[in-house]
């Protein structure tokens, strides 16, 4: 599905990825009960109100600090349908692409697009429309070899692929 | 145009003459880690490959150091998976409780990560072997399952950066008040994507220790890895410790730099990261009066048998105040029975210290010194995150083993010429 659409949920700037999920979850890799916590620390009553295909914006460096591949699993599995940031921190931003959460680069739409709005995003072309302002932002493309990533399904189907295993 | 250490080491694990900044690189690694947090997603990950056999079971390190020795049913069974999984696959490099250690002190204490080498693992501060000018950068559980599988994995080669401390630097102050100060100028996202390459006379000064616990922090200023150039220090490190051959690499004198920072040190004051960034240090003249409840030394930054070393120099004869709990976590089994050696532990116990057996236990909020509302705890760990040692509304302050173990003493945060110690 290349086309997105969902009500958006701000955050500020170096979210950190205990925010995103404490470690005093991580006593469990189940995406649901990690959902169940997503964001607590930001704001604990996050996971009670985001909704299927909601959106999150954030500024800069979102996902800093550890390596926990839980952070982005807690989001996609709380529902969020895409994260939109001013920047992402590298590990966060290989963790998004290898299990499948798009993320999108734009300083821009960071800036722009206030919480509560309606916001469109197509995947195929990285283009961010606000549906409440009209405003449209585009995202920083990603290379052809992270394209070719994303498109194989992440990253275990791309070395499956490679690997010649099934 | 030259290359930097950084690029030479991506080059030849990539099988390429050279590399650029930017370009996309399939590399071969030299090793892969994991721990009792992140293994857990990469085993599950790495199932789903269908592959009947690791790449290499000697080049696999799985360390159970977070929540270990198990503090909770749930981290029971993910340390199982761990050693199932290290079982099944006759994983060479599995260190069980009683074996283990915080796993960026464990490996270079045994040889397992050397000069020029390519090591993923799943844990941010991976990065920590740069001191060791190897090439290491933290990646997620998806990456350590795919490079389990084929020991290889997909790196964008970065730019770099140069930071050179010029200067002899002053008592008190080492590895930690260095990359605190860095941070602090540049910011948790200034090195975002990028290498650090650390230079200068008050480095190649530096102990083993002190580089480790630089290099380890580069990840709090986004960076990418962190490295220093291979001199006799680290030749000496390795001596009696490789099983293997390695390579040492070295910058060219025209390598590349994006940016390059030169900083005096030779008045630098130790430095202080207040709550909740690693960027927003102080120098300790001006942290004003900080009352703590707890203080930690330890940690894969500080948890090496040279800081508990500064440590007991501090507390020796002293007692910590009564308003305040000091743990001391040795970095791994080998550091713990020297400082036990050396007879640190009764300095640490007549202080009133707790020791704790190795893990990385209360830095991530697990277990261990769990700090509850409202608390305060300066520690020697890497980051003072909401929420990162306990209650959201708890806090944490960063510094090195010379001022958290004056802490512990003063009560508040203070540094050692206010306990006396000179």
């Amino acid at each position: 599905m290349s086309q997105l659409k969902g009500k958006v949920w701000r955050f500020g700037n170096d979210i950190d990825t205990d925010l995103i999920i404490p470690a005093r979850y991580l006593n469990t890799s189940e995406p649901k009960e990690l959902a169940l916590h997503c964001m607590e620390d930001a704001d604990p009553t996050f996971a009670s109100k985001v909704q299927p295909g909601d959106i999150i914006v954030a500024g800069k460096n979102f996902g800093c600090g550890s390596s926990r591949e839980h952070a982005p699993i807690a989001i996609k599995a709380a529902g969020v349908s895409c994260v939109i940031a001013a920047s992402f921190a590298r590990i966060f931003f290989r963790n998004a692409i290898n299990i499948g959460l798009p993320i999108l680069e734009s300083p821009e739409a960071s800036s722009a697009i206030a919480e509560g709005h309606e916001v469109q995003v197509d995947l195929s072309n990285g283009q961010i429309t606000d549906l409440t302002t009209g405003q449209t932002f585009q995202a920083v493309p990603f290379p052809p070899f992270m394209q070719e990533l994303i498109q194989s399904g992440g990253l275990i189907e791309y070395v499956k692929r490679k690997m010649g295993t099934k | 145009m030259g290359l930097t250490m950084t690029e030479k080491i991506l080059a030849a694990h990539a099988g390429k003459t050279g590399v650029e900044p930017g370009e996309l690189i399939n590399a071969k690694v030299d090793m892969v880690l994991g721990n009792d947090i992140t293994a857990p997603v990469a085993i599950k990950e790495f199932a789903k490959i269908g592959v009947d056999r690791v790449f290499d079971n000697e080049k696999i390190a799985l360390v159970p150091d977070h929540f270990t020795p198990n503090k909770d049913i749930k981290s029971a069974e993910q340390a199982k998976t761990l050693r199932e999984f290290a079982r099944k696959y006759g994983i060479v490099n599995y260190f069980e409780v009683g074996e283990m250690g915080v796993e960026h002190c464990l490996l270079p204490e045994k040889g397992l990560v050397l000069p020029g080498d390519l090591v993923i693992g799943a844990d941010s501060h991976t990065c920590t072997y740069g001191a060791l000018g190897a090439f290491s950068t933290g990646v997620g559980s998806t990456d350590m399952a795919a490079a389990m599988a084929s020991g290889e994995a997909w790196f964008k080669v970065p730019e770099s950066m140069k930071f050179i401390y010029y200067g002899k630097l002053p008592r008190w102050v080492g590895g930690k008040d260095l990359i605190l100060y860095t941070i602090g100028q540049i910011g948790v996202d200034g090195a975002l994507y990028r290498s650090m390459e650390f230079t200068g006379e008050a480095v190649s000064e530096l102990s083993m220790d002190g580089r480790f616990t630089m290099a380890n922090m580069a990840i709090e200023a986004g960076g990418k890895n962190g490295i220093f150039a291979v001199d006799e220090k680290t030749l000496e490190y390795v001596k009696g410790r490789s099983k293997r051959d390695f390579t040492v690499y070295h910058s060219d004198p025209d390598a590349k730099y994006v940016q390059t920072y030169e900083w005096d040190v030779s008045k630098l004051e130790p430095q202080v990261a207040f709550p909740h960034l690693p960027e927003n240090t102080r120098p300790l003249s001006q942290c004003g009066d900080v009352s703590i409840d707890q203080a930690i030394i330890g940690s894969c930054t500080n948890g090496r048998i040279e800081d508990l070393r500064e440590a007991a120099y501090i507390l020796k004869g002293k007692r910590v105040n009564p308003n305040v709990r000091l743990i001391i976590i040795p970095g791994t089994q080998a550091v713990w029975r020297q400082a036990m050696k050396e007879g640190l532990f009764d300095i640490f116990l007549d202080a009133g210290a707790a020791i704790s057996t190795p893990t990385c236990g209360p830095c991530l909020g697990g277990h261990m010194g769990i700090l509850a509302k409202g608390e305060r705890a300066i520690a020697t760990t890497n980051r003072n995150f909401v929420g990162r040692m306990g209650h959201p509304e708890s806090e944490v302050y960063l510094a090195g083993p010379a001022v958290t173990a004056a802490s512990a003493i003063l009560g508040k945060i203070g540094g050692p010429e206010e306990v006396g110690v000179k």
